[in-house]
C-alpha cells in the first residue's frame, strides 16, 4: 500500500505541475505566433501623465508620415507616469529615445544627474523646445455650487481642493506656482503674503495624489472635493469623458505652462535611432501635429491653429520672467526644506 | 471526528451565528468585489468585453504575466524544497539566519523590493556601468520584472514546507535509507508523498502572487505599454485612461486565472481522495 500511495502522490504532483506549465506555455506561444516585422524601428517616448491620448494620436500620424517619407515602419512605444518619476526612471536606465515631460526642470535633472543629454538641450528645438503650451484652470461640479470664480475663492475655509503632490507631479508644481504668482500680483510682490495664501490653499487640500491623472480620478471618479486644480487639457478631457457632470472655471490669471520635449542623446546613440527620433520631435511642430495637439485641448504654438481652437484667452505670466526660472523655483519652493515643506503640514 | 464537533457546537444558536457571520464576512469582503469585477467587465456587453481582451496590448500583458509565472514559480519551487529540506532535516551553522532571510520578502514593502533591483542594476546602480558596457538591460525590461517577482514570491513554498517537514521528522527517510533506497528514490517515494499537499499549496500561492504582484513590478517595469506591463499594471493604465470596461475586463481575466488555479487544486484533492480510497479497498 505504501508503495502504491507514494507513486500516485508523485504522479499527481507531476501531473498538476505539468498541466499548469503546459497551459501557461501554450498561452504564451499563442501570442508569439504573430509574424515579426524585421524592418520596424521602435522608439520609446517617456512622457508625463495626461498626454496618453495626445501621443496615441500623434504616434499614428508620425508613423504614417515617416513611412511616406522614408518607406520604413516606425512604432513609437509609450511610457507614462508622474513627470518627476519618469525623469528618475530614465536616469536609472529606462531606454527612452525621447522624453516629453511636464516641465524643464525634470529634463535638466536628466542632463545633470544622468549625463544623458547636453545642458543646453532646451535651445535645440524652437520655442524653448516646447511644441505646445497649456495652463492651469479649475474644474468644478456642474452649476458651480460653491460659486468658485477665482484663486481667492479656493483658499476660503470650507472649500475642499484637489491637487496632486508637487514633490512628484509636474502639474502640481504648475498649480502651486500659478497660485503663488496670483498671490504675488494681488499683494504687490509681498512674498510673506503669498506664502500665507498658498498655505491656506494646501490647508484646504485633503489628499495629494502622486500624479495629475490620479488627482483627476480622485475628483471625477471618487467624487472628492469642490474644485480640481488641473491642466487645461486635462480639464477639457474630463468634460469629454464625464459629459454633463462638471464645468471649467477660468481664473482671472494663471501661469503659462511649457511642457518641453528632448532627445536623449545617450539612448539614441546607443540604439542608433537619432535620425528617426529627431524627426519625431520635429514632427510635433508640423501643422498636422499642431492640429492633433489642438484637438487634445493643448495650446498649439502655431498661431493659426491656436486661433481656430478657440481656447479662452487668459492673462498668463511666465515662470522665467516673474519667478526666476525653474532652477531657482525648484530650489526655493520644492526641494527638501523649501517653502512647500514649510507650509504643508498634513 | 463527530464527537468533538458536537461538544463544541452545543448551542444551535451559537453554531448558526458563527456560520452566518463567516458567510456574511466572506460575502461582503470576497464575493461581492469579485462579482463586481465581472459585472463591470460585462457592463458594455460581451462583444466589448472580448474586444478589450484580444486587444494587442492586453494580450501582450497576459503573455508577459504568464511568462513571469512560468519562470519564477518553478525556480521558487526548487528553492523552497531545497531550503526547507536543509532546514528541517539538518543542523548547521547559520540556520536561523537562513530562516530569517527566507522571511525577508514578507517583511519588506514590495516597493522596496523593486527599488533594491533599481539600485543594484539601474544605470546609476552598483552594476550599472558593467551592464551598460555589455549592453545588458535588467531593470525596465523583462529580466528585472522576473527578478522582482522571484524576490517577492520567494518565501511561499518554503514557508509552507518548513513546519510540515519539521513535524514529520527524519524517521521515514532513515528507514528508507536503511532498506537500501537511493537518495533520489527516498525523495520521490518517501519525502515527496509526505509533503505533496503542502508543496502544491505553496506553489499555488506562489503562482497567484507571481501573477498578481503590483508594487515591486511597478517599480522595475518602466511601464512601456505592450512591452513591460504585466496584467496588474495594464489594469492600472486602462483605468487611468478612463477605459473602465477594458480595465475591469482585464481584471476579470486575472481573477479568472486565479479561479482556474483554485479549481485545479480542488480537482487534485478530490482525485487523491478517490485514489486513496480505491487503494485501501483493493487491499
Amino acid at each position: 500500500m505504501t508503495r502504491f500511495r507514494s507513486e500516485t502522490a508523485a504522479n499527481l504532483l507531476a501531473h498538476a505541475l505539468a498541466i499548469l506549465a503546459f497551459t501557461f506555455i501554450a498561452m504564451i506561444a499563442l501570442g508569439y505566433g504573430r509574424p515579426a516585422h524585421a524592418a520596424t524601428v521602435t522608439l520609446l517616448n517617456a512622457s508625463y501623465d495626461p498626454t496618453r491620448e495626445l501621443y496615441q494620436a500623434v504616434n499614428v500620424a508620425f508613423a504614417k508620415a515617416w513611412k511616406a517619407k522614408t518607406g520604413d515602419d516606425v512604432k513609437v512605444q509609450q511610457s507614462h507616469g508622474g513627470s518627476g518619476s519618469q525623469s528618475r526612471a530614465v536616469i536609472d536606465g529606462l531606454k527612452a529615445d525621447v522624453v516629453t515631460l511636464a516641465l524643464a526642470y525634470d529634463i535638466d535633472a536628466l542632463a545633470e544627474r544622468g549625463k544623458a543629454l547636453p545642458a543646453d538641450w532646451q535651445k535645440r528645438l524652437p520655442n524653448n523646445s516646447t511644441p505646445y503650451t497649456s495652463t492651469i484652470v479649475f474644474l468644478v461640479h456642474k452649476g458651480n455650487p460653491k460659486g468658485i470664480k477665482d484663486w481667492s475663492d479656493i483658499v476660503k475655509p470650507g472649500i475642499s481642493v484637489v491637487t496632486p503632490n508637487p514633490k512628484t507631479s509636474g502639474g502640481a508644481r504648475w498649480n502651486y506656482l500659478a497660485a503663488w504668482g496670483y498671490a504675488l500680483h494681488q499683494n504687490g510682490g509681498n512674498e510673506a503674503k503669498a506664502r500665507e495664501f498658498v498655505a491656506a490653499l494646501y490647508k484646504n487640500a485633503p489628499v495629494l495624489d502622486s500624479g495629475a491623472r490620479g488627482a483627476t480620478n480622485t475628483f471625477a471618479q471618487r467624487g472628492i472635493g469642490d474644485v480640481l486644480l488641473a491642466w487645461e487639457n486635462e480639464a477639457y478631457l474630463t468634460l469629454k469623458e464625464f459629459p454633463g457632470k462638471f464645468e471649467i472655471v477660468t481664473p482671472s490669471e494663471s501661469i503659462l505652462a511649457e511642457p518641453p520635449v528632448a532627445l536623449v542623446d545617450k539612448v539614441v546613440d546607443a540604439k542608433k535611432t537619432r535620425e528617426v527620433a529627431e524627426a519625431y520631435l520635429q514632427f510635433l511642430y508640423t501643422l498636422e501635429a499642431q492640429k492633433i495637439i489642438a484637438d487634445n485641448f493643448y495650446r498649439p504654438r502655431d498661431e493659426a491653429t491656436a486661433a481656430a481652437a478657440k481656447l479662452p484667452a487668459i492673462k498668463l505670466f511666465t515662470i522665467d520672467a516673474e519667478l526666476g526660472g525653474w532652477t531657482k523655483v525648484q530650489k526655493t519652493h520644492f526641494a527638501d526644506g523649501g517653502i512647500f515643506d514649510e507650509i504643508y503640514k498634513p | 471526528m463527530k464527537a468533538p464537533s458536537r461538544s463544541i457546537a452545543a448551542s444551535p444558536t451559537a453554531r448558526f451565528a458563527l456560520i452566518a457571520s463567516a458567510l456574511t464576512f466572506i460575502g461582503i469582503f470576497l464575493l461581492l468585489p469579485l462579482v463586481t469585477v465581472f459585472v463591470e467587465a460585462l457592463s458594455g456587453g460581451v462583444s466589448k468585453y472580448m474586444a478589450a481582451i484580444v486587444e494587442p496590448d492586453a494580450l501582450a500583458a497576459l503573455r508577459l504575466t504568464l511568462l513571469i509565472a512560468v519562470i519564477s514559480v518553478p525556480l521558487n519551487m526548487v528553492f523552497g524544497v531545497t531550503a526547507s529540506w536543509a532546514i528541517s532535516k539538518f543542523d548547521f551553522w547559520g540556520k536561523s539566519l537562513l530562516i530569517t532571510m527566507i522571511d525577508l520578502p514578507f517583511s519588506v514593502s514590495p516597493v522596496i523590493s523593486g527599488l533594491i533591483y533599481v539600485l543594484l542594476f539601474g544605470a546609476q546602480g552598483l552594476l550599472g556601468p558593467y551592464l551598460a558596457e555589455h549592453d545588458i538591460q535588467i531593470v525596465f525590461a523583462v529580466p528585472g520584472i522576473v527578478l522582482a517577482t522571484i524576490f517577492v514570491t520567494f518565501p511561499f513554498v518554503a514557508r509552507e514546507l518548513i513546519p510540515l517537514m519539521q513535524e514529520q521528522g527524519t524517521e521515514s527517510e532513515e528507514a528508507a535509507r536503511s532498506l537500501g533506497a537511493s537518495g533520489w528514490q527516498m525523495f520521490t517515494r518517501v519525502t515527496l508523498p509526505n509533503i505533496k499537499w503542502g508543496l502544491l499549496y505553496g506553489v499555488l500561492l506562489c503562482n497567484a502572487r507571481a501573477m498578481g504582484e503590483f508594487g515591486a513590478v511597478s517599480v522595475v517595469s518602466g511601464h512601456i505599454r505592450g512591452l513591460t506591463t504585466t496584467m496588474p499594471l495594464h489594469v492600472e493604465i486602462l483605468y487611468n485612461e478612463y477605459n473602465f470596461v477594458a480595465a475591469f475586463a482585464v481584471a476579470s481575466l486575472l481573477a479568472f486565472l486565479a479561479l482556474i488555479t483554485l479549481l485545479l487544486q480542488s480537482v487534485l484533492e478530490w482525485r487523491d481522495a478517490a485514489m486513496t480510497t480505491a487503494a485501501g479497498a483493493s487491499l
